[in-house]
């Protein structure tokens, strides 16, 4: 143990002076990509009981790893909490933070941080037991609801109740599960969080059809990964990672399919742009041609990264519904390859 | 003398009378029961109240406790077991959490093969630690404790084993070069030799050294990630390791606090105010949110580094005020003897006092280091994974959502286990120590 | 080492810096400082070039924008329009009533329990061994969150106190105990209201003024004079004369089941109830072994001198054996609420809106200013801390034993 503390005041003299390098040049010395992840979200982000990490953001991640590194193994997940991650993206302790995080005007201006895209577009809804009798969140005055803070949803909830102009008592938790158990216990009268979110929750209750999501989404909640501002190849590379997974599920290309489309040319152009046999879009961003291939050779395209992990068919049952592809009347909508 | 009394006296017992038992009422299970519980009506009030009390708490938590299910999969499954076996509405435990993630609120994410490691390392510290604390034990044991913190490194963190022999050749450069500057060199330039040979040898030679040594020769244990520490591991973990590595500066800074010279002291008194007047977990955040602006840029080290780093830094201020303690109370003949008999500062420190005084002081770190342990478990609160951040996560998972009371009772007897047993152990240490300071 | 003294000061060489103990604390001290100044330096030195490089500065200027989240509990006037200043000032006022509060019952817990725990009755003092063994060695953590569960789960929902048929009843029908906060009657002040407080903090000063006079006589000649029904006396009458005079200028606000909550009366929150309870059990349970550890440091003879004496068993303990006791129990029971107040921080486990978690924790979060929310946290703690502290040194110097 006191040699750890001599290697860190070591390897701190050493690296004094040195310039920051770039992000990518980082992670490739490193070997590893430092993804900044939740402590444990249900569907988007928690380790077993070995310590695999699995969850829809946590596939972003094993998806940049085996585009940048070839190898989807290669993440170092650094836990954060809401209070938590903006710092470690700041201080370059993670590379990249994909943590449901709301894309904001002051994170991406003031806090200077850069939102690559958006991979889930959520809204801030209300849970509430269907004894209460209530049938939409205007209906609240007086209520006691469950937050959890240090998030954009407290904000939002102050500005609902005021538009509204009724009066409600807040409840601030600091996790998912804490929340869950303070209404369970009927602590509080609703739970409010992502839509998301309050659907993963009702599954895991022992009724679920005791409890209603009312029909008032109060807010916009795009949640995307970022990465710090002034890294303008970095952000490139997190950006069209995110978008050729998107691309693959309209372009039809899947994890089982791709290796075989990627063997050939196709007689679809922009399937073969995005998998690297025609054109040099890969070396352009800083990698090699085959970046898209191994993202989704590693995690599948986006429609497979969303039913795996907070699909119909998982416990959480979420449907795509704006999350779905434009072309099926959803907002996924990719930039073209070209 | 006995003749006159047998003319004087009418009639002289001879013979003792055999002891009758005492009355009744002044025995057993009764006579105990109105000394102890029902000897006045304050006394009665108190022992209803007792009894209510007591068993208010234990009929509530035995039949949950009891009846508990061990060995479903999952917190559905377990419900389903105990709608089977009991009546509707019956509250019962769900163990299975405990028997399924035991060894994860334990070793955290430590790969499983090695998880003989850590235990290992513990005893190896527990071993290291006896011949400080009893001077009876063979002197040749102290070679076992120079050498601990570089095996307890290696058997935690892994690697191979050239990375923490290296350092360890860098501590025997360091104390070859104060033996013969002793006999040879100025005092200045044998201590300004020691401190830096070691230092010169680990940032250029140490490293290149140790890969070469492994081309050669790759002996090892797999190497552990700092971030696969977790569950009781990390806290033990941090606490040690904080605790260890801040006496040094706890004893600095006692000795600086007590000093005549006016700005050492006031150094001191401001460093421990300071880090004393502020709650540990504002020290944790500050480690995790601030810490990376104070340092260069581009400087990295893990969470658990600059945790450990920042624990050693509180647990000082704390060591500090209990060395204090032990200096203070030793009688000033100490002191003046020590000067009487021609000592510098440092001899008479390191030979008359501080033996001493640090003795004294033992009990005071057992508690300073049990109260370190249980404040181990702010981290959870800055993302890391111990007993209670792992309690979160497993409560995140699909299988166990919404399991509540099980895990955290769990924790809190492994924890009450660990500092009671710790606390008892400090008891016995003041008292034994006590008898042999006589 | 100290040769020089012997040698006869013939000027100065630079050799006696290090040589000549009457300049080495010089040296010492000297280098110190530099080093210390060179770190600070250093410091601030990285973190000028780490805040130009992500393009931030050090600005305090965000304590005036409007905070925009609401907080549950609040001593003054908050609303979410007002300021992160004044969200944070609501925090403080928020941090130190629980740690006031807490300080008050983790003493009547701890001394209870350390005066129980050298009772007679086996059971009892079985109990508060129990007790203090079982607070002490687990985390407060774990203990906040375990008491915060067992309020929320034991307690009833506030609509069971609602509709036709409750299943749950209020506490002599004024007070709800519910899963979310105990509501209580809220005070309302009529005409002549304010008379009404200060006749009653007049009496309080008379009930210290008479307890003085009484302490005085008692010193000089030994006759006491009565106390308690005396104090009493003063602490009822004038009061109770003066609400009957002004025809009951106090009403109160009784909690009335709503909607979804208790409409009117005062709300203590649980989450406030479970840090405090948790805070107070906890050190309680250290006060306890410091009470116990009080009074068996005082020898028997001063009890059996004082029998002899011909002083009574009540007497003895309060004149006698208390005093002593608290010469020893004072100094560590500061140091227990000094824990405590630092302690009151793991507000954070049951989001108890503290100052960590209005100013530590929201705003940090919402405008990123982490350096300086930090900076003002750790200064607010520090400044709590140091003047608890000084009170305590002040309070030491006044009882320490006057060496002869």
């Amino acid at each position: 143990m006191k040699t750890s503390v001599m290697l860190g005041t070591l390897a701190l003299a050493g690296l004094a002076g040195a310039v920051q390098a770039a992000t990518l040049d980082d992670v490739k010395a490193r070997g590893t990509l430092n993804c900044g992840v939740n402590t444990g979200v249900t569907g988007f982000g928690a380790p077993d009981a070995n310590g695999n990490w699995a969850g829809f953001d946590v596939d972003y991640c094993r998806a940049l790893a085996a585009a940048v590194l070839s190898d989807p193994q290669a993440v170092n997940f650094v836990p954060t909490t809401a209070q938590t991650r903006f710092t470690a993206l700041a201080s370059g302790e993670i590379d990249i933070l994909a943590r449901n995080s709301t894309w904001t005007f002051s994170r991406d201006t003031d806090l200077k941080f850069d939102f690559i895209g958006v991979n889930y577009y959520d809204g801030q809804g209300f849970l509430a037991p269907r004894a209460l009798g209530v049938t939409s969140a205007k209906e609240l005055d007086g209520a006691t609801v469950c937050i959890q803070t240090g998030t954009t949803t407290e904000l939002n909830l102050a500005d609902f109740f005021r538009t509204n102009n009724i009066t409600y008592e807040p409840v601030p938790v600091a996790t998912d599960d804490e929340a869950q158990q303070q209404y369970l216990a009927g602590a509080c009268d609703v739970y409010t969080t992502d839509a998301s979110g309050l659907a993963a929750v009702r599954s895991s209750f022992e009724n679920p059809d005791d409890h209603v999501i009312l029909p008032e989404i109060i807010s916009k909640e795009p949640l995307g990964p970022l990465v710090r501002h002034g890294d303008n190849q970095w952000e490139d590379i997190g950006r069209w990672t995110l978008y050729a997974l998107i691309a693959a599920e309209e372009l039809g290309v899947t994890s089982a399919n791709v290796t075989e489309m990627a063997a050939a040319p196709t007689e679809n152009p922009e399937i073969n742009r995005l998998l690297g046999t025609e054109g040099d879009l890969g070396a352009m961003t800083g990698l090699d041609n085959q970046w898209a291939v191994r993202a989704i050779q590693a995690v599948g395209n986006y429609g497979e990264v969303f039913e795996r992990n907070i699909g119909s068919e998982t416990p959480i049952g979420l449907a795509r519904g704006l999350n779905a592809l434009w072309t099926q009347g959803g907002l996924m909508y990719a930039m073209p390859f070209r | 003398m006995s003749d006159t009394h047998a003319q004087t006296v009418a009639q002289v017992r001879d013979t003792m009378l055999p002891p009758a038992p005492p009355p009744r009422r002044e025995t057993g299970a009764i006579h105990w029961l109105r000394e102890n519980l029902f000897s006045g009506w304050l006394n009665i009030v108190l022992t209803i109240l007792a009894i209510w009390l007591v068993w208010t708490v234990l009929s509530g938590f035995v039949p949950w406790a009891w009846r508990g299910i061990w060995g479903a999969g999952s917190l559905t499954e377990c419900r389903q077991i105990r709608d089977q076996l009991y009546p509707a509405g019956t509250s019962v435990a769900c163990w299975s959490v405990i028997s399924e993630r035991w060894q994860q609120l334990i070793f955290g994410f430590y790969p499983p093969g090695g998880y003989w490691r850590p235990p290992v390392a513990l005893a190896v510290f527990l071993v290291a630690v006896l011949p400080i604390l009893f001077t009876d034990l063979p002197r040749r044991l102290l070679w076992l404790t120079v050498a601990a913190p570089f095996l307890i490194f290696f058997l935690l963190w892994g690697g191979t084993i050239w990375g923490p022999l290296t350092m360890a050749l860098g501590v025997v450069l360091g104390g070859v070069v104060w033996l013969t500057g002793r006999r040879t060199g100025s005092p200045l330039v044998t201590l300004v030799a020691t401190i830096l040979v070691p230092l010169l040898f680990w940032m250029f030679l140490a490293k290149p050294l140790a890969a070469e040594l492994a081309q050669l020769a790759p002996w090892g244990l797999p190497r552990v990630a700092s971030k696969d520490f977790g569950g009781f591991t990390l806290s033990v973990v941090i606490g040690l390791s904080a605790i260890c590595l801040s006496l040094p500066l706890g004893v600095l800074l006692a000795l600086g606090r007590r000093s005549d010279m006016f700005f050492i002291s006031k150094i001191a008194i401001a460093y421990i105010e300071l880090i004393r007047g502020v709650p540990l977990i504002v020290w944790l955040f500050t480690a995790q949110l601030l810490l990376n602006y104070f340092l260069p840029r581009g400087t990295n080290f893990d969470l658990m580094l600059r945790v450990i780093i920042m624990a050693t830094l509180f647990a000082a201020a704390y060591i500090a005020e209990v060395v204090r303690g032990g200096l203070a109370a030793l009688p000033k003949g100490q002191y003046e003897a020590a000067d009487a008999l021609g000592l510098d500062y440092w001899q008479a420190m390191r030979l008359i006092v501080l033996p001493q005084a640090l003795k004294i002081s033992i009990p005071g770190i057992v508690n300073t280091f049990i109260g370190l342990f249980k404040d181990t478990t702010l981290v959870a609160f800055i993302g890391m994974y111990d007993p209670i951040g792992l309690a979160t996560a497993i409560r995140a998972s699909t299988d166990w959502q919404g399991i509540y009371w099980e895990i955290y009772v769990f924790i809190a007897l492994v924890f009450f286990i660990f500092c009671f047993a710790m606390s008892r152990y400090s008891i016995w240490l003041e008292r034994r120590l006590e008898r042999s300071h006589r | 080492m100290s040769i020089a003294e012997n040698s006869p000061p013939r000027g100065f060489r630079p050799g006696q810096l290090l040589y000549d103990s009457r300049y080495r604390s010089v040296t010492i001290q000297a280098i110190a400082l530099a080093l210390l100044a060179a770190l600070l330096i250093y410091l601030i030195r990285n973190l000028v070039d780490n805040l130009h490089a992500l393009g931030k500065d050090i600005n305090f200027g965000f304590l005036d924008n409007r905070a925009g989240y609401d907080i549950n509990q609040a001593l003054i006037p908050y609303s979410n329009d007002m300021s992160h200043g004044r969200a944070a000032l609501v925090g403080m006022l928020n941090t130190l009533l629980v740690a006031s509060l807490g300080c008050v019952a983790a003493t009547i817990f701890g001394v209870l329990a350390g005066v129980l725990r050298l009772s007679k009755n086996w059971l009892v003092s079985r109990i508060m061994t129990v007790y203090v063994e079982g607070f002490r060695n687990v985390p407060l953590v774990l203990w906040i969150i375990l008491i915060y569960a067992l309020l929320t789960e034991a307690t009833p929902q506030p609509r069971d106190f609602a509709g036709d048929n409750p299943t749950a009843s209020m506490l002599f029908g004024v007070i709800a105990i519910t899963n979310r906060g105990t509501y209580i009657p809220a005070p309302i002040w009529g005409e002549g209201g304010r008379l009404l407080v200060l006749v009653f903090v007049l009496s309080l000063i008379a009930i210290w003024v008479w307890r003085r006079v009484a302490r005085r006589r008692q010193a000089a000649t030994g006759r006491t004079l009565p106390v308690v029904w005396v104090s009493l006396a003063i602490l009822i009458l004038p009061t109770l004369i003066t609400f009957l005079a002004l025809g009951r200028p106090l009403t109160f606000d009784v909690p009335e089941a709503a909607r979804f909550n208790f409409r009117g009366g005062v709300t203590v929150l649980n989450s406030f109830m479970a840090l405090w309870l948790a805070l107070s059990l906890y050190t309680g349970a250290f006060i306890a072994e410091i009470v116990r550890a009080g009074i068996l440091a005082i020898s028997k003879g001063q009890t059996e001198a004082a029998y002899a004496l011909g002083l009574r068993p009540r007497r003895t303990m309060s004149l006698v054996i208390l005093p002593q006791a608290m010469r020893v129990i004072i100094p560590p029971l500061i140091s227990q609420y000094l824990n405590l107040t630092k302690n009151s921080s793991l507000a954070i486990a049951v989001g108890y809106m503290d100052v960590r978690a209005t100013l530590g924790g929201i705003t940090i979060n919402q405008t990123g200013r982490e350096l300086e929310g930090m900076l003002l946290l750790a200064g607010f703690y520090l400044v709590v801390s140091l003047v608890i502290s000084a009170a305590m040194n002040l309070y030491n110097r006044r009882i320490a034993i006057k060496e002869r």
